[in-house]
């Protein structure tokens, strides 16, 4: 496209099929403590898969 | 839902319930704004009085452009619907797992650190140390009710936790010793101001410890104002070389440089670049969490300042990179890819419910942020939950459970926040702690900015 450059993202709602095997890190556990960011962990399943 | 932004040049646009990212030009950026509310010809016209006196653009462009956002519709990566509510309210019936403790295994510490939210360590409770024992059963409680769930995290906190370390040898090695037979992998994390670091620790550490993270407010003057010995002094000069060392014996992985920022230093960058400086590259800065009125709590005349120095970073930051000296900032770290699935970033924390924290004297709270408020006690590490009703709250704690989350672009990046914000800001868990939504939302915009120049780097090589 022309005037639109789409960037390599996981699909959302493929995810709701693939996702929701909970293996990934609590959010709160590695480095805040004092928020909540759940957009910066990574997933156990893709990245074992890498 | 889509989020446009444009920062550092670029013009962002976020599909929020696909998580696809665009970078766009002008008119593609305006042809996207308007297109929800306004048909072809409309667009058409608002665009030609736009770019009236721009030759690139004519009336077959913007056409051109339109199809072009119907193909992204089409293939559901713009303006893709929200089918997630549902699952939303699944999750409260769902049946939850215990996948993570934060061990209190000290109310007590070294330091007497203005601001920490935990009173010095003691949660305004009495200073105890946890025993052996409790912490057995916490770890026997872990493994009861963590079901089929392979990785269990357990993180060493207080109070400061190296001052009862050999409960944490111990604990390690409990662990170690039943995890094989019970199907499980557990992954520790310490939480450290580092006065007692020394060679054993470290040597422990680098063993068994997944993640350490390792208190420092960056450039002496400013950790020295709030975290302090308790006899008034700073302690800078103290920790700095131990985390040097510590670091460079870890490798220089598994590991957070942790700082705190408050109204003292809303020149927060300066601190992370002194981290930088020292030698540190994982770092992470948080805004510091306290009641409006203590004196170096953040304000919103702050705001503006914050934002701006949180782009200064993210442009910092890539210009490190490109000089092959890159830095990590925790709140940047975004894995478009290999991110969290639907479930993660509707369900949140897990506080009450897969995360909980434990006192010295083996009580369960929702998180350490709770720990001390008698409203909250949800039972303990013998008994296992007994106030049901309380975790329940917590189960509703997602994406979709807070009224003033419905309309915002970054509640699946957030997951709706922190309970423990919110409770403090607004005395329920389901209510928005706003100020922290505020730089939630810039944290975001300036990772989604710095993937967008990354992938724009990388096309260009």
């Amino acid at each position: 496209m022309k005037r639109i450059k789409t960037i390599e993202t996981r699909d959302l709602k493929t995810s709701v099929k693939t996702g929701g095997c909970g293996e990934c890190q609590t959010s709160c556990q590695s480095a805040c403590k004092t928020s909540c960011g759940v957009a910066n962990q990574q997933c156990e399943k893709c990245v074992s898969e890498k | 839902m889509i989020h446009c932004y444009k920062q550092n040049g670029y013009n962002i646009v976020l599909d929020v319930f696909s998580g696809s990212v665009h970078t766009v030009d002008d008119l593609a950026y305006d042809v996207i704004e308007m297109y929800e509310t306004a048909n072809k010809d409309e667009i058409v016209a608002a665009m030609l009085e736009k770019y009236n006196g721009d030759d690139s653009i004519d009336e077959a462009e913007i056409r051109d452009c339109i199809d072009d956002v119907e193909e992204l519709k089409s293939e559901g990566k713009l303006f893709a619907t929200d089918d997630y509510e549902d699952l939303a309210f699944d999750f409260k019936a769902r049946n939850t797992v215990v996948k993570a403790l934060c061990l209190h295994v000290a109310h007590t510490c070294n330091l007497n650190c203005e601001y920490c939210f935990a009173s010095q360590g003691k949660y305004h409770g009495d200073r105890a140390l946890m025993s052996l024992e409790v912490a057995k059963q916490a770890i026997d409680f872990l493994i009861e009710h963590s079901g089929s769930r392979r990785n269990l995290e357990v993180d060493f906190f207080g109070g400061e936790p190296l001052m009862n370390f050999d409960v944490v040898k111990e604990t390690v090695a409990y662990c170690r010793s039943i995890e094989k037979e019970k199907g499980k992998n557990f992954r520790f994390t310490l939480t450290t101001n580092g006065v007692l670091l020394d060679d054993e620790v470290i040597d422990f550490a680098n063993k068994e410890f997944h993640n350490v993270v390792l208190s420092l407010d960056g450039r002496k003057e400013v950790h020295d104002r709030l975290r302090k010995t308790v006899n008034g002094n700073g302690s800078y000069d103290i920790i700095v070389p131990k985390f040097q060392h510590f670091v460079e014996r870890r490798g220089n992985r598994g590991y957070y440089i942790r700082g705190t920022f408050t109204h003292n230093n809303t020149d927060f960058t300066n601190d992370i670049f002194h981290m930088a400086d020292l030698g540190f590259t994982e770092l992470s800065m948080e805004p510091v969490v306290c009641p409006p009125d203590d004196p170096y709590a953040l304000t919103y005349d702050d705001l503006p300042v914050l934002f701006e120095q949180y782009e200064i970073l993210a442009k910092d930051m890539l210009r490190r990179e490109k000089e092959g000296k890159p830095i990590t900032f925790y709140h940047y770290m975004l894995d478009l890819n290999a991110g969290p699935c639907i479930y993660k970033r509707i369900s949140g924390c897990g506080s009450g419910t897969e995360y909980m924290a434990v006192t010295p004297w083996g009580d369960l709270y929702p998180c350490h942020q709770f720990v001390g408020n008698p409203d909250y006690l949800l039972g303990n590490v013998y008994d296992g939950v007994t106030k049901p009703a309380v975790q329940d709250e917590f189960k509703l704690c997602n994406a979709y459970a807070r009224p003033d989350c419905k309309d915002c672009w970054a509640k699946l990046y957030c997951s709706g926040g922190c309970a423990a914000n919110a409770y403090h800001a607004t005395g329920s868990v389901t209510g928005t702690y706003q100020y922290g939504c505020e730089l939630f939302k810039k944290r975001i915009e300036c990772a989604i900015m710095m993937k967008v120049a990354q992938a724009q780097s990388a096309a260009a090589e």
